[in-house]
């Protein structure tokens, strides 16, 4: 047996595939057999209302859940499990931190590290983790600080920024670990609104760079402008995908209808 | 209108002077009762400091006895048990505080368990178990290698730290274990995500947030220890409690000793309390409320 038994993924290798993925909470099926994939390069945004599952499949992709069926693969390595065979071997914490590594995630509420600076908490990972030297880190560090447009705000503390600037960190922070996919739970969800502009900016020009996207949001103009496919999931289940054009302009099933009216009012 | 400069359009009252409070002088409130208050309390101070002044107490033993050598070495071990038994605590706090928060169900019970046994039964009885371990094991060591007898291995400082330091880890572990459960899942869960273990995790982003929280409640436990130390003088171990006494037996004195001991108290845990404030500021950092 190889492992090419266990239903992998065929044709145009994806960075990432998603194949037929159920998870329960208790009774609760929050993902009912979905299955997705994104290529290198792509930027798919997943919309849909609260408790569609958006989220739970975004955080099963980089384990922060695990998944009660179906199988995960993160550039052609199955997430989460070695296999032998028939049989799966859960991987240590070792191995999962270094698959979780190839994903970088930036949360609905920030969670920047309320006891570093905004340096401090772009470097944590990279000397910790990856343990670069501090000088380097520092620098790089910089660089991304300048990227996102904070270079002036390198010694402040979180709670010194604001929400759009905290978040804005939040991006280089995930950045910092040289992620090949980027993940981002409804980013500007708990922003002012005249402080969500300058965070999808900053996605936009990420886009733009060629960075793998996956983006769980409620902006359907920036997943309009910015994404390749957008998926609207509802219940648990893929309801529709596809370019933007078609899902949030002309979509052809009636819930994709009634949110995108719903959303935009 | 008889306001200098118009303030606003829109309609007021009419008022008989200016429109601004800047522009009066506010007359305090007599504050009537903070001076009956103020002046009862002074004249109960002056009663109870007037009867011990004529009372049956000798003062000038007092400060005689504030400096004696057998005093100032009890206070001496007083502290050493105190800080000892306190960073024991804080250690074992913390491991179990962690332990129990594993996800491994052993560890877990591990730590349960060993709250709820020195939590469970008085420190006092703890002191003297280990005191008297003699009686259950004569001889410590490992078979054929190494022993010793356990009554000159356990001596009233050894037995004392013991005690007090087990004890003290067992309260700790659940102040410690309540700091953790105050840090948001968030904290967690990014730490994770830039690929941190469990431990790093704790260690790096969840310690240094719980301490905030913590070592309020750790402040009040370290001066309840240093008062807690008074009770290993049942098991002879001379501190500042012990010491008064051998004093006071001999000179029956002993008023004005337990007086030198409860002021050294006072002076030790007035002096420890300091150490908060700047530790308290360190964990800190990043806090707007600072």
């Amino acid at each position: 047996m190889t492992a090419a038994d266990l239903a992998r993924p065929e044709g145009g290798q994806p960075l990432l595939r998603i194949c037929n993925v159920t998870k329960k909470f208790q009774d609760y099926v929050a993902l009912d057999d979905v299955s997705l994939s994104v290529s290198k390069g792509e930027v798919v945004c997943l919309i849909g209302g609260s408790g569609s599952g958006k989220t739970t499949l975004l955080r099963c992709i980089n384990q922060l859940h695990d998944i009660n069926d179906g199988t995960i693969w993160l550039e052609d390595e199955l997430v989460g499990y070695r296999q032998d065979g028939l049989k799966l071997y859960p991987l240590t914490e070792k191995e999962t931190i270094r698959q979780r590594l190839k994903s970088g995630m930036v949360f609905q509420r920030f969670n920047l590290f309320p006891h570093m600076t905004a340096l401090q908490n772009i470097t944590e990972g990279p000397v910790q983790v990856l343990k670069t030297p501090r000088q380097v880190a520092e620098a790089t560090a910089m660089k991304l600080l300048e990227r996102v447009g904070l270079a002036t705000k390198a010694s402040s503390y979180p709670s010194q920024l604001s929400g759009g600037q905290q978040q804005r960190v939040a991006i280089a922070r995930a950045l910092a670990m040289n992620p090949k996919i980027m993940l981002f739970d409804e980013p500007t969800s708990a922003l002012d609104p005249e402080l969500v502009g300058e965070v999808l900016a900053v996605m936009r020009e990420l886009a733009h760079s060629g960075m793998t996207m996956v983006v769980v949001t409620h902006e359907l103009g920036f997943a309009r402008e910015v994404a390749d496919r957008v998926v609207f999931m509802d219940r648990g289940v893929i309801v529709e995908e596809g370019p933007a054009s078609e899902v949030l302009v002309s979509p052809r099933e009636a819930r994709t209808q009634a949110f995108i009216s719903a959303v935009i009012g | 209108m008889s306001s200098p400069r118009r303030v606003s359009d829109n309609a007021v009252p009419a008022m008989p002077g200016p429109l601004k409070i800047s522009d009066y002088h506010v007359v305090a409130r007599p504050r009537l009762g903070r001076w009956i208050s103020g002046a009862l309390i002074i004249a109960i101070l002056a009663m109870i400091g007037y009867a011990f002044a004529t009372g049956k107490i000798e003062w000038e033993y007092f400060w005689q006895f504030m400096t004696v050598p057998t005093i100032l070495a009890g206070v001496a071990n007083t502290v050493l048990l105190a800080v000892l038994a306190m960073i024991i605590g804080v250690v074992l706090g913390t491991v179990f505080a962690i332990m129990r928060g594993s996800d491994n169900p052993i560890m877990r019970s591990v730590a349960f368990g060993y709250i709820w046994l020195f939590r469970g039964t008085p420190v006092l009885l703890q002191l003297m178990l280990w005191y008297n371990l003699a009686l259950v094991f004569p001889t410590v060591g490992i078979p054929g290698v190494w022993s010793m007898r356990m009554i000159d291995l356990m001596s009233p400082f050894w037995a004392a730290l013991l005690g007090l330091g087990l004890n003290q880890g067992a309260y700790t572990a659940e102040v410690i274990r309540a700091g953790l459960l105050s840090v948001d899942t968030g904290q967690y869960e990014a730490a994770k995500t830039i690929g941190m273990t469990r431990l790093k995790a704790l260690r790096r982003i969840v310690l240094p947030q719980a301490m905030r929280v913590v070592i309020p409640p750790l402040g009040n436990e370290f001066i309840l220890l240093v008062k807690t130390t008074s009770l290993a003088s049942v098991i002879q171990f001379s501190e500042v409690m012990y010491n008064a006494g051998t004093i006071y037996y001999s000179n029956a004195r002993v008023v004005e000793l337990l007086f030198v001991a409860g002021a050294w108290y006072l002076i030790l845990v007035s002096f420890l309390t300091l150490f908060q404030i700047p530790l308290e500021r360190h964990f800190a950092k990043g806090s707007l409320s600072r």
